[in-house]
């Protein structure tokens, strides 16, 4: 296999490259997305390569930017909207929820809106309660749209591609703190990862962890720990949140017979209780040897001083104190 | 003028339509025949059928709101699809999934009615994008009422629709209430489309109970539009016979006001203005008239006969393959 080293924010990018090239439907919108390459830089250059027709800067409109996507969307073609932090979603949550994700049930299957929205998400960049958050569990309650999160340059490349292949809106969330982490990514011209399949992102027999995003890497942390002492932990990453593959959760519950799931947004009302409660309500429910412990961010809005918001995610350490929990050994 | 005398009558024909589709729905919600609520466009034929009439002659799209139903019939709608959707059958236009609020007709290029106000605006602006994109030389027109212009969506649309030169008609059918709120405590403006100014586009108000304006200054405006000048603002001025929705009393207005906008009837002006200038003869009308009648009855019948929709249509079409 072709493997280049990269960064998660230069294989969105080569995603986004990648499918302009191959499908002409494909188009940008956002604020600031052009020269600027976004508040993020993940489509820095692409104005260049593509010209305005295709990456089209907004006024500070997001109620237009969703629609917009929408309704050319409704009309054949693929957009690719940003939003410039996740946190402004809220003002275009109409045209998400009620529009994007209504039309084609509405009208019995006529139209279809194959649309991505990317929502640079997530805390530890110290720029407060208003950009922060990840909110991930709104979308998943949303019939229509479907729900995704890489952890790895891999995954975000992948993933990013087999959204805007879609044929449905599909919510990205991206991570800002993963932004500039690195990988390999694989370079074949056919290379996606299909939604709505969980991966299995390492074998283990004592127990089970699901998690994404930057939790996941700090699960990888806490579970290599944990191997130096003889406890074989299996990761599990859903790629997408909704609608979730369980199958391998429950398969990997009824092996291990224990459960943590870890991730960054809040805790309460998280996705981390979907899985939780679809798994006491499996069969699986049956094999658990010890109650399913769910980890966290704080349900606090996101601070700012450093020492505070360090606190709001859970880390290598908190995670392996759960996973003791869940063990019998704390 | 840039209609036949066949399309002359055409357009009287749907106004009827419509008139006597809405006036049946009128009735069955009375009778607590249909399940669900209804926004009738009692009053506003001219400006609904009208300006679909011109969005339907050039092959343009279009994209609606709540009190859709005249749009939707004046762009030739199979009214048995319809009154099927009312009564949630299987053979509505949208299988039942739908109802009064989500009436959509792809055949006629029409991408359907939202029920939250203000929201096809920036819909609107992504189906123009795409004529943009695509060069195919059409345009959008996008219906809402008076009460919409001040949702942040249609600031946001109107602007963004500007910059970008997009080829799309706000066509606001003022209707001088929003529910039971007057025009004068929604805004401290007396046109809408004043409005346009803000946004560096074209804007004019006019008689929205005159069909033929209606359609001229539509297709004018979807013209401009194609031509890459960018989005237009129309404001037609009209009135709402009818409650706002199934279950409305009305005591936000006096019946002598209703009384006196019945006498700026649309369809009986037309019909005047019609034989004024020869161009039908009164018993055209009356057959046009008779025949739009049947073809409501004729729907009527079929939808009551349309089986129920299948049980397990409720979980098809959330996603797309
Ligand atoms: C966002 C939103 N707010 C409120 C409503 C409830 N509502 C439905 S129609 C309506 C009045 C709209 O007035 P206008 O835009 O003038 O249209 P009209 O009903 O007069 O045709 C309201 C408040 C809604 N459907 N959507
Ligand atoms: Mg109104």
């Amino acid at each position: 296999m072709n493997l280049q080293e990269m960064s998660y924010r230069e294989a969105l990018r080569e995603a986004m490259r990648e499918e302009m090239q191959r499908d002409p439907a494909v188009w940008l919108l956002g604020e600031d997305i052009g020269v600027y390459g976004g508040s993020f830089k993940v489509t820095l250059g692409l104005l260049d390569e593509f010209g305005e027709r295709r990456v089209r800067e907004t006024p500070i409109s997001e109620s237009a930017i969703i629609g917009t996507a929408a309704g050319s969307a409704m009309t054949g073609l693929r957009p690719v909207a940003e939003m410039m932090f996740s946190d402004f979603i809220t003002l275009g949550m109409d045209a998400l929820v009620n529009h994007a994700a209504k039309f084609r049930y509405m009208s019995n299957g006529q139209v279809q809106i194959p649309m991505v929205v990317r929502l640079p998400s997530g805390s530890g960049t110290g720029a407060g309660a208003q950009h922060s958050q990840s909110l991930e569990a709104w979308f998943c309650n949303v019939p229509g749209l479907k729900v995704c999160a890489p952890s790895t340059p891999a995954q975000a490349k992948g993933l990013l591609k087999s959204a805007i292949r879609d044929n449905n809106p599909v919510v990205f969330i991206e991570y800002k703190t993963l932004y500039d982490t690195r990988g390999l990514v694989p370079q074949e011209d056919n290379y996606i990862i299909p939604l709505e399949e969980s991966y299995i992102e390492r074998r283990g027999s004592d127990i089970t962890v699901v998690s994404w995003g930057p939790a996941l890497l700090e699960t990888i942390k806490a579970v290599r720990m944990l191997a130096q002492e003889g406890i074989s932990c299996e990761i599990i990453n859903p790629l997408t949140l909704y609608p979730m593959d369980m199958d391998p959760i429950f398969e990997s519950v009824k092996k291990t017979s224990r459960l943590v799931i870890v991730h960054d947004s809040q805790k309460t009302g998280g996705v981390g209780g979907e899985i939780a409660a679809r798994v006491a309500e499996n069969d699986c429910f049956n094999y658990l040897d010890s109650p399913i412990v769910r980890i966290g961010g704080l349900d606090t809005p996101v601070p700012v001083a450093e020492n505070l918001e360090r606190q709001m995610v859970p880390d290598a350490g908190v995670i392996a104190d759960g996973i003791y929990t869940a063990l019998g050994l704390d | 003028m840039n209609l036949t005398t066949e399309e002359l009558s055409q357009l009287y024909y749907r106004m009827l339509q419509a008139r006597h589709f809405e006036e049946t729905l009128e009735d069955l919600f009375h009778r607590r025949v249909l399940h669900g609520t209804t926004h009738l466009g009692i009053g506003q034929e001219a400006a609904g059928v009208g300006a679909a009439f011109a969005a339907l002659k050039q092959g343009d799209l279009t994209i609606l709101t709540h009190r859709g139903h005249n749009e939707t019939i004046g762009l030739g709608a199979d009214l048995t699809m319809l009154m099927g959707e009312m009564f949630g059958r299987s053979g509505g236009c949208s299988g039942g999934k739908g109802g009064s609020m989500h009436f959509i007709d792809l055949e006629h290029g029409n991408y359907g009615e939202t029920g939250v106000v203000g929201g096809a605006y920036p819909l609107a602006c992504g189906m123009a994008f795409t004529q943009q994109y695509n060069e195919t030389g059409k345009a959008v027109l996008c219906v809402g009422g008076d009460g919409s212009v001040n949702e942040g969506n249609f600031h946001e649309s109107l602007n963004l629709a500007s910059v970008w030169k997009l080829p799309v008609v706000f066509f606001i059918e003022n209707n001088l209430y929003s529910m039971s709120t007057p025009l004068e405590k929604e805004m401290n403006i007396i046109n809408i489309s004043d409005r346009s100014q803000s946004y560096g586009i074209p804007g004019i108000t006019i008689d929205g109970n005159d069909v033929v304006e209606v359609y001229e200054i539509v297709r004018k405006a979807l013209d401009y539009a194609r031509s890459g000048e960018g989005p237009f603002l129309i404001e037609a001025l009209t009135y709402r016979q009818c409650g706002h929705s199934k279950s409305d009393r009305q005591i936000y207005r006096s019946e002598q006001e209703v009384e006196n906008w019945k006498k700026e009837d649309p369809i009986p002006r037309f019909a005047e203005y019609l034989i004024e200038h020869g161009l039908a003869e009164e018993g055209d009308l009356y057959r046009l008239e008779r025949r739009a009648y049947e073809d409501v009855k004729v729907a009527l019948a079929a939808a009551k006969e349309m089986p129920v929709p299948n049980d397990d249509s409720v979980y098809t079409d959330v996603y797309a393959e």
